[in-house]
């Protein structure tokens, strides 16, 4: 992409060195205007795409005690996930003290870490645990996030989804998970998914707006980087691969080329958005793959809560087993470890 | 643990070291002595060399440097397994690959440990590239050994092979060479490099575990002149070298009239074309891997970037962002892109070149992170600006260094990436379809790569156009180079023209002018860019017939002739190359179908000539008219194939025409021995200057009235006559003649071969006789469609 630099749209995001917490002060996309002359020239091959996902973590490798901080960094960039039909109040609470406290104080202190730097990034459920969540979450600057907008097929009226939006902003939600109508990409209507990520931005206001593009569902990945592209046009926070209900999600290529679409904005506009995988993100290894791609593709710069977050449920269980093994030399197992 | 809380409020890469224990044991910590593996057995050590791991200069281990005495040693070996090697049958051979190939995966760890630390490569490359690819040769050929008898009927091996390796990819490249020679039937004397030769030593180990029979694969360790000693041996019948194209020109020299097989595989600067229309950042990988592979130190590098000027700046920018996060250390670190370069000499021959870059006016760029001080660490390097003539520009520099020049038109990106005396591969960047397809066939370079680069396959040709080099390794392609047709009762062609009544023998072929008896006085002239031609020195020869007697005049070409005759086939060259099939077989028809109509002169002509029988003349035209007619049909039917490369691409291999081919002919098959050769290289859109032949040149320069009414296009053919010590010795050392073949076999054919060294052409000396020109078999005109063609392999890997 080539575009004119937006002036004073250049702002450093907040945080450098110590991992923290997400807060709501982090500084904002503003976004530009449509530009579609970049949007449809941008080209996307495959096979080479492929090919630097599979090879991302042949060239590094993370051992030892920096496997054990890299793995620490990725449960502060967890969005600890709930989003099941049968969630109720208690689930969500259990899963709220587990944000808080990630993984088990002891293996912290061995580690040499203390608890309150080792959080999760946020906590994201349905809009009706939002309330619930906002009160177990009370106090601990890890804010709350709600899936929104139709979530997850995103095909409810886009009034609707704007109320949805709303009320969980109202509600106390601090980030907002967007859904993007997927068949604004397929038919290549920009000007529609433009409007709509714009629509759904203001109505976030304050809260952070976390733009799911559905990638399993976009067919191609120029598609994926066209979307991408427009999304952060229209003033996305984040860009996030899947809701974790398409068939196929977080996948290491989509993750290159969501990459490389923020890179390029960050160029265009030094302007810095966030980028989230979601879905499928299930073991430690997993985890290091992305801390390396987003370090290799988008620099230190991004591997932070304020630009990137792993949406998991069962990926934090597999980490703490990691790092208890780096404190005992035993391979450890799941039960040993509180459930989230 | 501050460690652990280091790494979490930093995400750095720590060390992430592989293990060297396993090959230092082997290596005896540094202390083991090596012999050579000789007949089966290891030799006591001679003098040594020490081998040192370029990282941190640390001894690896000594190996013995081959004297004269040990390569006759070895190729006594050799030579006395290949009785048995060949008979035991495909199957037996392919018992022993598979089980080589399988033992390289079962010490997988072991080879690439060892291969980080002689050569300094990253372990990274050295475990998914080295050893997995050399493995893979082995597997692939272990298959044509199975399948010799069955996919090559008529051939049998070359017999003694002598390889001499590079020290860049030491163990795969000793695997390109060994697996498809054994697959073949031929026994090895192998020579890895100074540099880098224990990959190669513990190969043999594994090779005598596994039980190859004694004396099939010889190890000669050693330096250069150990090197000599194999290739010029006068018992082995081949010569198979990667290097240098320096030392592959005195390879080519020294080899010259000796009758040895040659393929060679040289360097490079190979372009890396990236258009305004290629998605930007896997152009940049591809660059990372292309030209940062192996600290650059591969043959085909993309070392010569060519980007659209519209989006060179962009380009420029990203690409020095993308530098900046390229790891220099330890080969043994599993986090490192680059290791170290292989020895201080070549460390100081690159920065030689940058010095001499910098004065010529480049901008050498480096990223900021630094190499580390210890041990043969150089960054990776950008150049731009530097002027088409700096050596940076046009010299293979065989290390980590990119130079960067700007191009317009996709017309431009073609002039400038064959403005090189090199061909070895290619790298073509781009998501229009349409336009890699015209690009790619373009670009003269054995291999081209489209939206990928440094992809390799047993499965796929490798080798080079130009100054390259000429043979293939991988795939079928590659295996022809290891075999010859079969000795069979073939037909000498002396015998036939004795038996034909033909004299070879007269003393003089031909003879300066004295006035024929014709009735009225005819005059024969050369051809030349479609016009008959008088001779530049003014000078005719007499030409007599069996009694003595003057028959006829033929121009005596000259030098200028020569050149005339190259130049005219040069401008000819890309018309007629681009031309369809379909076209080239209608006129080799046509050709075919006026000469039949004049046969009866012709078969007069012959006679007169040679003073053969009517019969036998008759029998030569008809001959002719056959080799004709079989080069048009065979002209939309030579066909390319596609490569089952275990990637998903297309690998797809294009027989390409070679160009301007030099033929020189032979006295004994005065007339079909010029229209064969001459229809097999037009068939294939190759442009000819032809040699006829020099006892007998008449009937072949009667055939230029026959060639001037059947619509080949001017320059296509060129014909010239005189004494071939006058006129070949030119066209065999002309720079822009891509190939010569000999039919003759003589003193001159030898010189021709000496002389070729200048371009590194292709010259084909027919001194097995494995063309009978009275009856072309399927395997003689399947052998002149591989000589009038080489292989191109184009790689598209595809997905959405």
């Amino acid at each position: 992409m080539s575009r004119a630099v937006q002036p004073g749209s250049a702002r450093e995001a907040a945080s450098r060195g110590r991992p923290v917490a997400a807060s709501v002060s982090r500084s904002r996309n503003p976004g530009m205007p449509l530009d579609l002359h970049a949007v449809r020239s941008e080209r996307v091959n495959r096979p080479a795409a492929d090919a630097r996902a599979a090879t991302l973590t042949t060239r590094r490798s993370v051992k030892q005690a920096w496997q054990a901080g890299w793995l620490l960094r990725a449960v502060t960039l967890i969005d600890l996930t709930t989003l099941a039909g049968d969630d109720t109040p208690g689930r969500v609470l259990r899963l709220c003290g587990k944000a808080r406290k990630p993984v088990r104080e002891d293996i912290l202190a061995a580690l040499g870490v203390e608890g309150r730097e080792v959080t999760a990034a946020a906590v994201c459920v349905y809009h009706g645990m939002v309330p619930t969540a906002r009160e177990a979450m009370r106090g601990s600057g890890i804010p709350v996030a709600a899936v929104s907008t139709g979530f997850p097929a995103g095909l409810s009226p886009l009034r609707t989804r704007i109320i949805e939006i709303k009320e969980s902003v109202a509600e106390g939600a601090e980030e907002v998970d967007v859904v993007i109508t997927r068949g604004t990409v397929l038919a290549g209507d920009w000007e529609r998914l433009y409007d709509e990520v714009a629509a759904f931005r203001e109505a976030c206001g304050d809260a952070s707006a976390k733009v799911i593009l559905g990638t399993g569902e976009l067919g191609t990945l120029a598609n994926v980087k066209r979307a991408a592209a427009v999304a952060m046009m229209a003033g996305a926070d984040f860009v996030k691969t899947s809701t974790g209900k398409e068939p196929v999600n977080a996948t290491l290529p989509v993750g290159v080329v969501l990459a490389r679409a923020v890179r390029d904005y960050f160029r265009a506009t030094g302007v810095r958005v966030g980028l989230k995988a979601a879905g499928g993100l299930k073991t430690a290894k997993d985890a290091l793959a992305w801390l390396i791609l987003v370090k290799e593709e988008l620099g230190d710069a991004w591997l932070d809560p304020h630009l990137f977050r792993i949406g998991a449920s069962s990926l934090l269980a597999d980490i703490e087993r990691q790092l208890e093994h780096h404190v005992t030399g035993r391979y450890s197992a799941f039960h040993r470890h509180p459930l989230g | 643990m501050t460690q652990v809380r280091e790494a979490f409020r930093t995400p750095a890469y720590g060390p992430a070291p592989e293990s060297r224990r396993l090959a230092m044991d082997w290596l005896q910590g540094g202390e083991r002595s090596f012999g050579h593996y000789l007949g089966g057995r290891w030799t006591d050590p001679g003098e040594l060399h020490p081998t040192r791991c370029p990282a941190d200069g640390k001894l690896l281990a000594r190996f013995s440097c081959g004297t004269a005495a040990d390569v006759d040693s070895a190729v006594e070996a050799a030579g006395s397994a290949l009785g048995p090697w060949r008979e035991i049958g495909g199957h037996a051979r392919a018992r022993h690959l598979y089980g080589l190939a399988r033992q390289i995966q079962k010490r997988s760890r072991l080879f690439a440990v060892l291969e980080a630390l002689d050569n300094g490569k990253t372990i990274r490359e050295a475990r998914d590239l080295d050893i997995p690819l050399a493995a893979r040769h082995f597997h692939h050929h272990a298959g044509w050994a199975q399948l010799a008898a069955a996919e090559f009927p008529g051939h049998e091996p070359v017999g003694v092979v002598g390889q001499i390796i590079p020290w860049n990819f030491p163990l795969l490249m000793l695997a390109w060479k060994v697996a498809p020679a054994l697959a073949a039937g031929n026994t090895v004397v192998l020579k890895p490099a100074e540099f880098t030769p224990l990959s190669a030593l513990l190969f043999a180990e594994v090779a005598h575990e596994t039980g190859l029979p004694p004396g099939v694969l010889n190890i000669v360790t050693g330096d250069g002149t150990t090197g000599a000693a194999v290739t010029r041996h006068p018992d082995i019948a081949k010569i198979a070298f990667t290097g240098s194209t320096e030392v592959g020109r005195e390879i080519r020299r020294v080899t010259a009239g000796t009758g040895k097989h040659l393929s060679l595989e040289l360097g490079g600067k190979s372009p890396f074309v990236v258009f305004d229309s290629a998605d930007i950042d896997a152009a940049i990988e591809g660059i990372v891997d292309g030209v940062w592979l192996n600290q650059g130190q591969v043959c085909c590098a993309g070392s010569r970037l060519l980007v659209q000027e519209s989006v060179e700046d962009e380009m420029l920018e990203r690409l020095r962002a993308r530098m900046e996060t390229i790891r220099v250390g330890h080969p043994l670190d599993k986090s490192m892109d680059m290791g170290a370069v292989v020895d201080g000499a070549q460390m100081d021959r690159i920065r030689g070149f940058l010095e001499a870059g910098a004065t010529d006016g480049a901008e050498i760029w480096q990223p900021s992170a630094g190499v580390p001080e210890d041990g043969l660490f150089l960054p990776p390097t950008l150049c731009t600006g530097a002027p088409a003539s700096s050596t940076i520009v046009t010299d293979e520099i065989f290390g980590p260094v990119l130079v960067s020049l700007s191009f317009r038109t996709p017309a431009e990106a073609i002039t400038l990436a064959n403005d090189t005396r090199y061909g070895l591969a290619a790298s073509v960047w781009t998501e229009d379809l349409s336009l890699a397809m015209d690009i790619a066939p373009a670009i003269k370079a054995g291999t081209v790569w489209v939206n990928c680069t440094n992809r390799f396959d047993a499965a796929s040709g490798f080798g080079g156009y130009r100054e390259s080099g000429f043979g293939r390794e991988g795939g079928k392609e590659g295996m022809w180079e290891y075999l010859k047709p079969a000795a069979g009762p073939r037909r000498p062609a002396a015998a036939i023209a004795a038996e034909a009544g033909v004299r070879t023998d007269a003393e003089l072929p031909v003879t300066p002018l004295s006035a024929s008896a014709d009735a009225i006085d005819r005059t024969r002239k050369h051809w030349i860019g479609g016009r008959q031609r008088r001779p530049d020195g003014g000078y005719s020869l007499t030409q007599l017939d069996p009694a003595g007697t003057p028959w006829g005049e033929a121009p005596r070409g000259n030098r200028k002739d020569a050149r005339n005759a190259v130049e005219a086939a040069g401008r000819a060259r890309p018309g007629w190359a681009g031309s369809t099939a379909y076209l080239r077989s209608q006129i080799l028809f046509f050709l075919a179908e006026n000469f039949a109509a004049r046969g009866g002169e012709f078969t007069r002509a012959l006679q007169g000539a040679t003073g053969m029988d009517r019969g036998a003349a008759a029998a030569e035209v008809e001959a002719a008219i056959q080799s004709l007619f079989a080069f048009a049909s065979w002209a939309d039917k030579h066909d390319g194939s596609v490569h089952s490369t275990p990637f998903r691409n297309i690998t797809f291999a294009m027989n390409e025409p070679v160009g301007t081919v030099a033929i020189r002919c032979a006295d004994e098959v005065p007339l079909a021995g010029v229209a064969g050769p001459v229809a097999a290289a037009l068939s294939q859109g190759n442009v000819v200057v032809v040699a006829v032949p020099e006892r007998f040149p008449i009937p072949a320069l009667d055939l230029v009235q026959v060639l001037e009414t059947s619509d080949v296009p001017p320059g296509v053919v060129n014909v010239l006559s005189g004494i071939h010590g006058e006129i070949v010795p030119t066209l065999a050392a002309h720079d822009d003649v891509d190939q010569l073949w000999d039919f003759v076999g003589d003193g001159l054919s030898g010189e021709a071969e000496r002389l070729s060294a200048g371009n590194l052409k292709r010259v084909w000396v027919d001194r097995e006789g494995s063309v009978d020109w009275h009856r072309i078999s399927g395997d003689a005109g399947a052998l002149l469609l591989r000589k009038a063609t080489r292989v191109k392999n184009i790689w598209v890997p595809y997905g959405v």
